[in-house]
């Protein structure tokens, strides 16, 4: 598909936008509707767009696979890390209310580091599902 | 549905004392979160031989975890743990005690054992660069396992469900035969659809009683004990279930799966995941529902007794005519998960504990069996009865041992299946169905049929040359396949240790005979 | 018809559990059955969905003015059960690939025909 301009042109016009609607839907999840689940989806499907206009070794050269398996594992070890982190100040497993200097306060930084962690996760895993099937065959890339 | 309600937030701060890090006080999650947080490290390490040792570390120290909350409970006590300090019947509740905390002892070591034996039979079995991917499912597996046996909610529950169940699909999968491939996506169709079915259940009892913490909604479910969506939950999650635990015609997936998975991870999951499902459904059953409502107001006794006997008999002889050793086990597998589901049927205190100690006694007996084969599968590479002829000869310890379990399936004296039989037929019995004794005792005939097939191939065939070849199994698969024999001979020799744990796990699930 | 209307959601759910279980059985193509199973998974998240709105209620924010208020939690459950039945889709889409790769068809009864050998040991244990 790289011969049709206008395609080319908007795409990348659109991703722009894409990654900035997924960062609004990750850090707007604490007083509206989204999270780290819906965010993480949105800007996965950023670099998808890109992977389908421009081809999956270009997608590949912006997120490259390694990258992607370290994102889904470091987001479970974010948020994993911020239950024991809960532990370790002597609450429970999970335990926001002892992050912070007074339980709301620490309400706000868990979820934060928690949807952070689904973020990463959930990106890295839609890209991981993406890059194999396309990756599969004689259909993947150009 | 209930309408959320505006007093009693559940907003319990718990007293900032520094100083009580006391790891003891969160044991009940540590034995989760261990293995949990293990499976990431190792897809970030990407390293075989350490994703090992952190299987070995994540399951030798869940075991330890395991193993103090036994002694802690062992006395009928209770532990409730509330993740994210959120009070229980709002938040998440992890509630510990004596038939959960029996089974998470069963389930990490198992697991320990097991990882001991993974080294070798993975380096063999495993291609090399999906070692640390085969490591972090096996702890992820068991992460699921032990979430599923600790937690007290409901929907937690599926959640667990569905992380043990998708990483044993990839496990399966891994095998070497292409029909692994096949047999990973029937479980996954079938395993789905329990699951869903499961969480169907769940939530027909969420919609009747509001809640998901499951200690709160069986109070909850007096008030509404006989309507139609309660009973249709029964149903759902009694269907669910027994696909997970393949009680008899739900077993399909069964022998397929254990058959083609890598040989680890069959004598793992051939130990493990039918047995936890088997404790989903005692405490749906008991601790949810409540004796009264499952087995006097439905005719659920009969139902799980047709279906057992059905199991121990057909399953059994179809056990017989297998030409692949691994299936033929599997296959007893299906028929001995009969003998759990009839000590269950009784409904009685003595048929309880025959069915948790059967449980106990069946997971070291097939996790034997499953192990040792895998031996004779890494020399010889297959297990079917044409190809093993003599082999005995070269690889003595193997096959004794697998005579030795074969003898604990069969229920001789002196080997734990004799000590599950012999309270299957005390609970038979003492219901008054002395033609159950008897007919407990003629399957049994069955399973010497099957292990003697065994017998005659191993120890009275002339060692064809490519058998007389080999050589007796690592020393690092033997060591671990024999501690499940000799814990087989123990526990039949000194059974006071399980069935204290048994009867201690029944009179906790039946509250009347107390 | 008053037990239809009342009932919507759940008659609803009834028929998307249905048509996808029987889509499960009754297909033959490996990907097909996936899709039936999909579906069939999307009926559990109706079932819990539907009775978490009450008439009337509110987002639970509590204020003076509101005494009734949505239940949340069905949201937030189902919110999780699409990601396992993404998951588990992603999985069996991945082994169904291999199986492909494997067998050369995604079509069950062209799979038991190439495993026909094994097959003539193992018909009889099929019952």
């Amino acid at each position: 598909m790289r011969n049709y301009l206008v395609l080319r042109v908007i795409a990348k016009l659109m991703i722009m936008f894409m990654v900035l609607f997924a960062l609004y839907v990750q850090f707007h999840g604490d007083f509206g509707p989204g999270g780290g689940f819906q965010a993480g989806v949105i800007s996965a499907a950023a670099i998808v767009f890109y992977g389908i206009i421009f081809g999956l070794p270009a997608a590949r050269e912006v997120v490259p696979d390694r990258l992607v398996e370290v994102m889904i594992a470091a987001g479970v070890l974010l948020y994993a890390g911020v239950g024991v982190a809960g532990l370790l100040l002597g609450g429970n497993y999970l335990d926001y209310f002892v992050l912070g200097a007074d339980p709301v306060d620490g309400q706000h930084r868990g979820i934060f580091w928690i949807e952070m962690g689904v973020l990463i996760t959930v990106a890295g895993v839609m890209l991981k599902i993406f890059y194999m099937f396309a990756g599969r065959g004689d259909g993947g890339g150009e | 549905m209930r309408s959320w309600r505006r007093s009693n937030l559940p907003f319990s701060k718990p007293p900032i004392t520094r100083c009580n890090i006391l790891i003891s006080q969160n044991y009940p999650i540590l034995h989760v979160v261990v293995p949990l947080i293990a499976a990431p490290l190792m897809v970030l390490l990407r390293h075989g031989g350490f994703a090992w040792l952190l299987a070995a570390v994540a399951s030798w120290s869940s075991l330890a975890v395991s193993a103090a909350l036994l002694a802690e409970v062992a006395g009928g006590g209770v532990i409730s743990y509330a993740i994210g300090s959120w009070a229980p019947p709002w938040g998440i509740e992890y509630r510990i005690d004596s038939v959960n905390a029996f089974l998470l002892v069963l389930v990490s070591l198992i697991a320990s054992v097991v990882v001991i034996y993974c080294r070798e039979s993975v380096e063999a079995e495993v291609a090399p660069e999906q070692h640390y991917l085969f490591y972090t499912m096996y702890v992820l597996c068991l992460a699921g396992l032990l979430g599923i046996a600790a937690t007290g909610d409901g929907f937690n529950l599926f959640v667990f469900l569905e992380i043990s169940s998708l990483s044993s699909y990839v496990l399966i999968a891994l095998g070497r035969d292409r029909r692994a491939l096949v047999a990973s996506y029937q479980y996954l169709i079938m395993g789905t659809i329990g699951a869903t079915f499961i969480v169907i259940g769940v939530g027909l009892l969420f919609l009747m009683t509001g809640t998901l913490n499951l200690a709160d909604m069986a109070a909850r479910l007096r008030e509404v004990t006989d309507t139609r969506p309660i009973l249709a939950a029964l149903a759902f999650l009694t269907v669910g279930i027994s696909l997970k635990l393949a009680l008899f015609p739900l077993h399909l997936w069964l022998p397929n799966a254990y058959a083609y998975a890598p040989s680890a991870v069959t004598a793992f999951l051939a130990a493990t995941a039918t047995k936890v499902s088997l404790y989903v459904l005692l405490r749906f059953y008991y601790s949810v529902f409540g004796e009264s409502a499952v087995f006097i107001a439905h005719p659920t006794s009969d139902i799980l007794l047709v279906l057992s006997l059905a199991a121990m008999f057909i399953a059994s002889t179809v056990a017989i005519f297998q030409d692949n050793i691994k299936r033929l086990f599997a296959y007893s597998s299906v028929a001995q998960i009969g003998y759990i589901t009839l000590g269950v049927s009784f409904d009685s205190l003595t048929g309880l504990t025959a069915a948790i100690v059967h449980l106990f006694n069946h997971a070291l007996t097939k996790g034997a069996i499953f192990l040792l084969l895998g031996g004779i599968a890494l020399r010889l590479g297959a297990v079917r009865f044409q190809d093993i002829g003599g082999i005995a000869r070269v690889m003595p310890l193997t096959s004794f041992g697998i005579v030795l379990a074969g003898l604990s399936l069969i229920g001789v004296p002196g080997t734990v299946g004799f000590v599950s039989k012999w309270y299957l037929v005390l609970a038979a019995i003492e219901s008054g169905a002395w033609w159950l004794a008897l007919l407990i005792v003629l399957s049994s005939l069955l399973a010497v049929i099957y292990v003697w097939r065994f017998v005659e191939a191993a120890y009275f065939q002339v060692p064809s040359a490519s058998v007389s070849r080999l050589r007796e199994a690592p020393l690092s698969m033997l060591v671990p396949a024999w501690l499940m024999v000799a814990a087989c001979l123990y526990f039949g020799l000194d059974a006071s240790l399980t069935l204290s744990g048994a009867s201690q796990a029944a009179a906790e699930l039946l509250p009347g005979s107390r | 018809m008053t037990a239809i209307a009342n009932h919507f959601s759940y008659w609803a759910t009834l028929f998307i559990a249905i048509a996808g279980l029987y889509i499960v059985i009754a297909r033959g193509n490996l990907v097909k059955k996936l899709v039936g199973l999909a579906i069939f998974q999307t009926s559990v998240y109706l079932l819990y969905i539907a009775p978490g709105k009450l008439i009337g209620g509110t987002a639970p924010i509590i204020a003076d003015k509101f005494a009734v208020y949505s239940n949340p939690l069905p949201h937030v459950l189902i919110l999780t059960a699409i990601v396992v039945g993404v998951a588990t889709l992603a999985l069996g889409l991945a082994i169904v690939v291999r199986i492909k790769e494997a067998y050369g068809t995604i079509e069950e009864d062209e799979i038991l025909a190439q495993e026909q050998p094994a097959l003539q040991q193992t018909a009889d244990n099929k019952m």
